[in-house]
């Protein structure tokens, strides 16, 4: 052979899947825009304005935390524009930009880059900046939720009303299933139901997410509404409905709890989780002050994932129960 | 598939995870063909698990094709043939593939590939005579573990049950099993009937990927006609998921039964052969040809020809890429097997061994992503066939947590690659897990 040009040698594989985490990312953002359309419409563009902060305070604390603490930047990833998305979701339409750019902050540098940047976090950024915001300015995080297409009467400046859950909570008016499948009152981004399902089922197809967590979390929500509504002696069905679509499962279901870093890995551990989230958020529901429990349910069995993680370890290929047990006693032996 | 004809036997019990590869079998409808004669062979003592052969031929000596040039005493081994008929030039030590040295042979052909004289077909009546038959071919398994097929046979008459024949060809571009299929098949059916026969085997289990709907075809219809319908040779097809034809699967597959860590196959009552090992014993009984050739693929990107060729053993990587038109782009990186679990080498002179089943040349478009964090998605876990997670074992192999690694079972991974090809972060797992295990091995030796 005359062409003597070194050749790479590497460990196996030499092939890799072309799922990267850019591309992962990727996917979650188109997933989100569906449902950040369906808010500008909902809200006008005020909603892309806030959206437009989140992001944009996102990318930049990323890139200085990163600069500053001299590690490889990260912002190529675009979980920082995930992150953002998210978090504006999680905002009324009305808040003030600065308290959104605040929360951003929050949400990267605190929660994210100082426990170790992407992966490392333990719990939701997004969720432990919007409880943040919440309890620093309850006012603007919770009283003036705009009412769908508000924007565009232009004769009344945006009339506010309670968002589907308060109302079920007070005793208000609840709107109509078809409102609450497409436009309701709330959060920037969980207004629209059909459009965050729409983009959970691209999640699931593109195999981003499995589809266990989002299941089991609305699915033990329904189950304890449906027995409470029974319970009640009210239509069980239609305030089961409007529990499960009324507020932000399903951003949270969908989006938030099946975060990679804040989520068990193994099957056994996805469904304790979701299990765990839909009974934390309906005991909230039901009987704490808040109409909303999505965003602390989720933190509380984030900071579990860890334990679950441990006690659902599969079995590795081959070995059995007993021997465990075997082994232990063997030890023991050997002590006495 | 869910039509299952004559000859043919459903999966007993599905395995776990497994990652989808992209199949890239180019070559699969290519007839092989025979390399011409090269003008040299370097045939390595070790091209098998087991104990290295000693050269039994010196510098000068005249040699001739099949003849012996390497043996050992030890029970785990196989002794090594001439490919090729002319001079000894040299003995002495040469790198391997794997970076480790080994005693070699040169040999310079003549051009004649004329045939030993000792060289003829050897009588087998008994299980006895068959098993010697096997260890005087050279066989060991071609589908790339190089374990010696005596040793496997030669197993206490009644433990086995089920003689599985490893058709699957789960790596990507690999093609020399699906060829062996078609063009030999009937060697395949012989051969298994002998080791049925003579093993004392009731079951015998085919497995092929459905994405071989041809072989699946061709053999099951041999399987059912030879058979005469006692239902007793079938034919398994598997889903393609890659790794379905690693040996623990396959059995877990065929039976429902697992191999423990650090057991044999035999001792859940199964043998497993690759489909060309068992289609060279019914050759071998027919001519007392030893293993002095194989098949194997050529492919990737910067090949110009890709095809299935037959080689002489010992014949060097450079001129079988030669004689497959050459390299069309400038190489990156060439392979030596799959590219999920073959072996990169550095040098193109080195010789072609007795288990490999396939060169790749890649170009530079096939350069890995470098390095990111890990991103805690739990899609090693979720590929790992045994149920391991990967990411756990790289945690308690950075603190060197030996007893946390055992019981991770960072010993039962057979590294696969599923868990470093689905990374979204591009680490590499495979080599974590190597590590892993030389933790847990050197803790063992200073005990």
């Amino acid at each position: 052979m005359s062409d003597k040009k070194m050749l790479t040698a590497s460990l196996s594989p030499h092939i890799k899947s072309p799922k990267t985490t850019t591309a992962i990312m990727l996917d979650v953002i188109v997933a989100l825009i569906p449902s950040l359309v369906a808010a500008v419409f909902i809200f006008g563009y005020r909603a892309l304005a806030v959206t437009g902060v989140t992001v944009g305070t996102c990318v930049i604390s990323e890139y200085i935390s990163r600069l500053v603490m001299k590690r490889r930047n990260t912002i190529g990833d675009l979980s920082a524009v995930v992150t953002g998305i998210i978090l504006a979701f999680n905002l009324p339409s009305t808040i003030p930009l600065w308290m959104a750019a605040f929360g951003s902050l929050v949400a990267i540098v605190v929660v994210k880059q100082m426990f170790g940047g992407i992966g490392q976090n333990f719990v939701n950024p997004a969720i432990a900046a919007r409880i943040i915001l919440m309890v620093s300015f309850p006012t603007a995080m919770t009283a003036s939720f705009p009412n769908a297409f508000a924007w565009k009467n232009e004769t009344i400046d945006a009339i506010t009303s309670a968002t589907p859950l308060a109302a079920l909570k007070s005793g208000g008016e609840i709107p109509a299933i078809r409102d609450m499948l497409l436009a309701k009152s709330g959060s920037l981004g969980e207004v629209c139901a059909v459009t965050l399902i729409l983009g959970g089922v691209y999640l699931v197809i593109r195999r981003v997410i499995s589809p266990v967590i989002p299941l089991f979390y609305v699915g033990t929500t329904a189950a304890i509404m449906l027995v409470y509504g029974a319970v009640k002696n009210e239509n069980a069905v239609m305030f089961m409905l409007c529990q499960i679509l009324g507020g932000g499962l399903l951003l949270g279901s969908i989006f938030m709890a099946t975060d990679y870093a804040t989520s068990p890995i193994s099957f056994k551990g996805k469904i304790i989780f979701a299990i765990g989230c839909g009974v934390i958020t309906s005991v909230i529901r039901l009987f704490g002050n808040s109409a909303e429990g999505v965003s602390f349910s989720i933190i509380i069995m984030n900071i579990l994932v860890p334990h679950i993680d441990r006690l659902t370890t599969p079995r590795p290929f081959g070995t059995v129960k007993e021997k465990k047990h075997k082994k232990a006693s063997d030890e023991k032996e050997a002590t006495a | 598939m869910s039509k299952l004809s004559a000859g043919m036997v459903k999966v007993v019990k599905k395995v776990r995870g497994g990652v989808h590869v992209s199949h890239s079998k180019n070559t699969a409808e290519i007839e092989s063909v025979r390399i011409p004669t090269p003008q040299k062979v370097v045939i390595p003592m070790q091209m098998h698990i087991g104990a290295p052969c000693v050269p039994c031929v010196n510098v000068g000596d005249t040699v001739a094709v099949g003849q012996l040039v390497g043996d050992s005493t030890a029970y785990v081994s196989a002794p090594i043939h001439a490919s090729v008929s002319g001079v000894v030039k040299a003995v002495g030590d040469i790198p391997l593939p794997n970076g480790n040295i080994s005693k070699a042979v040169t040999i310079e052909s003549d051009g004649e590939m004329r045939l030993y004289d000792g060289v003829k077909p050897p009588t087998v009546e008994t299980r006895e005579d068959l098993i010697k038959a096997v260890r005087d071919s050279g066989l060991v398994g071609l589908g790339g573990a190089g374990f010696p097929t005596h040793v496997k046979l030669n197993v206490p008459k009644g433990k086995i049950d089920t003689l599985i024949v490893n058709a699957a060809e789960c790596e990507p571009y690999i093609t020399v099993d699906y060829r062996e299929c078609l063009e030999n098949s009937w060697d395949i059916l012989s051969s298994i009937k002998t080791i049925k026969e003579l093993l004392e085997i009731p079951n015998v289990v085919i497995a092929v990927e459905n994405n071989k709907p041809e072989a699946i075809k061709i053999l099951s219809a041999i399987a059912a006609q030879e058979d005469e319908g006692k239902d007793e040779i079938r034919v398994m097809p598997l889903s393609s998921r890659y790794p379905q034809g690693a040996e623990k699967i396959m059995i877990q597959s065929a039976t429902g039964r697992q191999v423990p860590p650090g057991k044999l196959p035999s001792d859940v009552g199964c043998i497993v052969m690759n489909v060309g090992s068992v289609a060279f014993i019914a050759r071998y009984l027919k001519t007392g040809k030893p293993l002095v050739s194989r098949s194997l693929t050529v492919d990737g990107s910067a090949v110009k020809e890709p095809k299935n060729v037959r080689v002489p053993i010992g014949i060097s990587i450079g001129e079988i890429i030669d004689f497959c038109g050459g390299f069309s782009e400038e190489p990156y990186k060439i392979i030596t097997g799959g590219p999920m679990m073959g072996l990169a080498v550095t040098d193109t002179d080195l010789p072609i061994l007795k288990q490999n089943n396939a060169i790749l040349v890649f170009s530079e478009k096939e350069k890995l992503k470098n390095e990111t964090e890990c991103i805690h998605c739990g899609k090693c876990a979720a590929a790992c066939p045994f149920s391991l997670q990967p990411t756990a074992i790289e945690r308690y192999e950075k603190i060197k947590d030996v007893e946390a690694l055992k019981k991770a079972g960072a010993m039962v991974c057979m590294e696969c690659g599923s868990c470093a090809y689905s990374c979204p972060a591009g680490k590499p797992l495979v080599q974590v897990m190597r590590l892993a295990k030389k933790v847990i091995k050197e803790a063992g030796d200073k005990k």
